[in-house]
């Protein structure tokens, strides 16, 4: 077990280091001088070799990784050419807004897509199941922004019990009201995903010999679908929302431009319109964290699920 | 072409043949999708000519409508007819959906029967990269390679393309490396016949159909993905008409005129879907683990 976690580690610290070197490399082959492209076409020379010294351009391109990198490692990400602030703050501001609204979602689709997901499964080929799966096709179909504006035109605008702008925070009832729609949004989406796997995995499941055998001895049905045979469906079930999570990241850009809530999508996109080259690079460092460090997490989950992984 | 050679890709081909049928006969839903995304691409190659009114020429006295006989889907806030804007917009949704998704599906698949084959470190270093691409989130990865190369109809295939290349690469490579012990590949090899002929004439159409199944699905992702950039505002250039710009558009009349988000919403949804249906039936055809369940 040590030893698989070690190895998991560092080939997690491995594609970190790779990663970090790409976004380096990107931000800077690009065509055209950040420089330039900050200040516009009307600056004068001097003005843009003092900002090139600033964000340290001028320097030798090997200096500039050394810097990049020891810079990464500490947290210290430069500072926003927009705001000032340090890169590291933004980010750690709007942060737990997106933590927030994924973890939501990931329990609202788990609540809903496993038993749905089971229940399709355990009645195969019946009415019940094609209707689990035309529903979990549809909501897998849906562009994240398409489904969020659905919400908000029944939710916020026709029926009235969601404000519109939910970027509000102060007592209980406000922090809910901001949180459940987008929540709602994304956690549907993510229960078509998490329907589907459940179903499959279901259906390998349940025509395993060990199912027959403790329906033989005369198991009630219910435990054998839900103790017996559900456990064992988890292990994929995890592999797979752990793959997805990809999707709900990037999904939850389009969330926090529909409810206009603050989040990383939004200062994501922020940072592209505005050419805010220091911001854009620490976006992509802590989009490349987070996804390293759900790779791992899954990968442990995993593990302690099924105790036969560390032995490949 | 030798005889053993045509028989090695009538059994690909045949095989993609008979499960497109089989899925035909037991799920009738991917009739369903089927049908409907050839009536939305029919629709898109005849928009020029069943449009009622020109999509980007704007009305200023017919602005924001509700449907009537005129507009039937109303007009947007610069009177534009939102029909004939829906009509052209899924042109560009089909072209940038259909053409990123080949060329991931080109370079995926080439890049999985390469390390399938190969096998060894190449594989091993190779697929490491394309699980780093497959854990990053799609729309961020196109997102930062649309706004670093410019919004133009090519970059944006290739920023989407790129995000789905990892996933054909996969796809790709597990039936390479099944096909790759079988018989007739290690009769070929002793025949002195080459790497790139034993790939190309023998192994590729073994893998075909799991491929083309994975592009109607990939085609939907990548028509979402479209549409998703052009609502962040990195798509096509108004005042060319895509769906995702539309919506984009409509966002900040919503208020008063919801039909100008709700009809490309739904235009949206019905091709995703239409691929969806489509493809999900394929799948269960030719998997052989869920063959034995139908």
């Amino acid at each position: 077990m040590t030893a698989f976690l070690v190895r998991r580690t560092g080939f997690a610290l491995i594609t970190l280091f790779v990663v970090l070197t790409i976004i380096f490399l990107i931000v800077r082959i690009l065509p055209g001088d950040p420089a330039q492209v900050i200040l516009g076409d009307q600056a004068d020379a001097g003005s843009i070799a003092a900002l090139r010294t600033r964000l340290g351009l001028d320097q030798p391109l090997a200096v500039q990784y050394v810097t990049f990198l020891s810079g990464a490692v500490r947290g210290d990400w430069g500072v926003s050419l927009v705001t000032g602030r340090p890169v590291i703050q933004e980010v750690l501001n709007v942060l737990p807004w997106t933590i927030e609204l994924t973890v939501f979602a990931l329990l609202i689709g788990a609540a809903i897509g496993i038993p749905m997901g089971v229940w399709a499964a355990v009645n195969r080929n019946h009415a019940t199941d094609y209707v689990v799966r035309i529903a979990s096709l549809l909501g897998l179909s849906f562009p994240a922004f398409v489904s969020g504006i659905l919400l908000l035109i029944g939710l916020a605008i026709q029926v009235r019990w969601f404000p519109v702008i939910s970027g509000q925070r102060g007592t209980w009832t406000q922090w809910l009201q901001s949180l459940v729609l987008p929540a709602i949004n994304l956690g549907l989406i993510m229960a078509a995903y998490i329907t589907r796997v459940t179903r499959s995995a279901m259906l390998e499941v349940l025509s395993e010999d060990y199912v027959r055998t403790a329906r033989a001895k005369g198991v009630p049905w219910p435990a054998v679908v839900w103790r017996h045979a559900l456990r064992n469906a988890l292990i994929p079930i995890i592999t797979i929302v752990g793959l997805y999570l990809g999707v709900l990241i990037g999904n939850s850009v389009l969330t926090e431009i529909v409810f206009n809530r603050p989040g990383l999508g939004k200062l994501i996109v922020g940072a592209l319109n505005q050419r805010d080259y220091t911001m854009l690079q620490g976006m992509m460092v802590i989009y490349t964290l987070l996804v390293v460090l759900i790779n791992l997490a899954t990968d442990v989950i995993y593990s302690l699920a099924d105790p036969r992984v560390k032995m490949q | 072409m030798s005889s053993g050679t045509s028989s090695t890709q009538m059994t690909g081909f045949a095989r993609l043949a008979r499960a497109t049928i089989a899925a035909f006969n037991t799920n009738k839903t991917s009739w369903f999708g089927l049908c409907l995304f050839l009536v939305i691409t029919v629709l898109a190659i005849l928009a020029p000519w069943i449009s009622p009114h020109d999509p980007i020429e704007q009305d200023i006295f017919s602005k924001l409508q509700g449907p009537s006989a005129t507009y039937w889907f109303g007009t947007d806030y610069f009177g534009r007819d939102i029909l004939s804007r829906l009509l052209h917009g899924a042109r560009y949704s089909l072209i940038i959906g259909i053409a990123a998704t080949f060329f991931a599906m080109v370079v995926g698949s080439i890049i999985g029967m390469l390390a399938g084959y190969y096998g060894g470190r190449f594989d091993t270093i190779t697929m490491q990269v394309m699980d780093i691409l497959l854990a990053f989130p799609a729309l961020i990865l196109g997102l930062i390679i649309v706004a670093m190369l410019g919004p133009s109809l090519t970059n944006i295939i290739i920023a989407i393309a790129l995000t789905s290349i990892p996933s054909f690469a996969r796809i790709a490579r597990a039936p390479t490396i099944a096909v790759k012990e079988r018989e007739f590949i290690e009769a070929g090899r002793s025949l002195g016949y080459s790497d790139a002929r034993l790939m190309i004439v023998h192994i590729l159409p073994n893998i075909a159909a799991e491929i083309l199944v994975m592009f109607s699905l990939w085609t939907a992702s990548s028509i979402r993905t479209e549409a998703s950039l052009s609502f962040i505002g990195l798509g096509l250039k108004p005042p060319t008409p895509t769906w995702g710009g539309m919506i984009r558009e409509g966002f900040e009349n919503i208020l008063e005129s919801y039909w100008l988000v709700m009809m490309p919403g739904l235009a949206i949804l019905l091709v995703v879907f239409a691929l969806n249906l489509l493809g999900d039936g394929l799948r269960d055809a030719i998997d052989p683990k869920l063959k034995g369940e139908q």
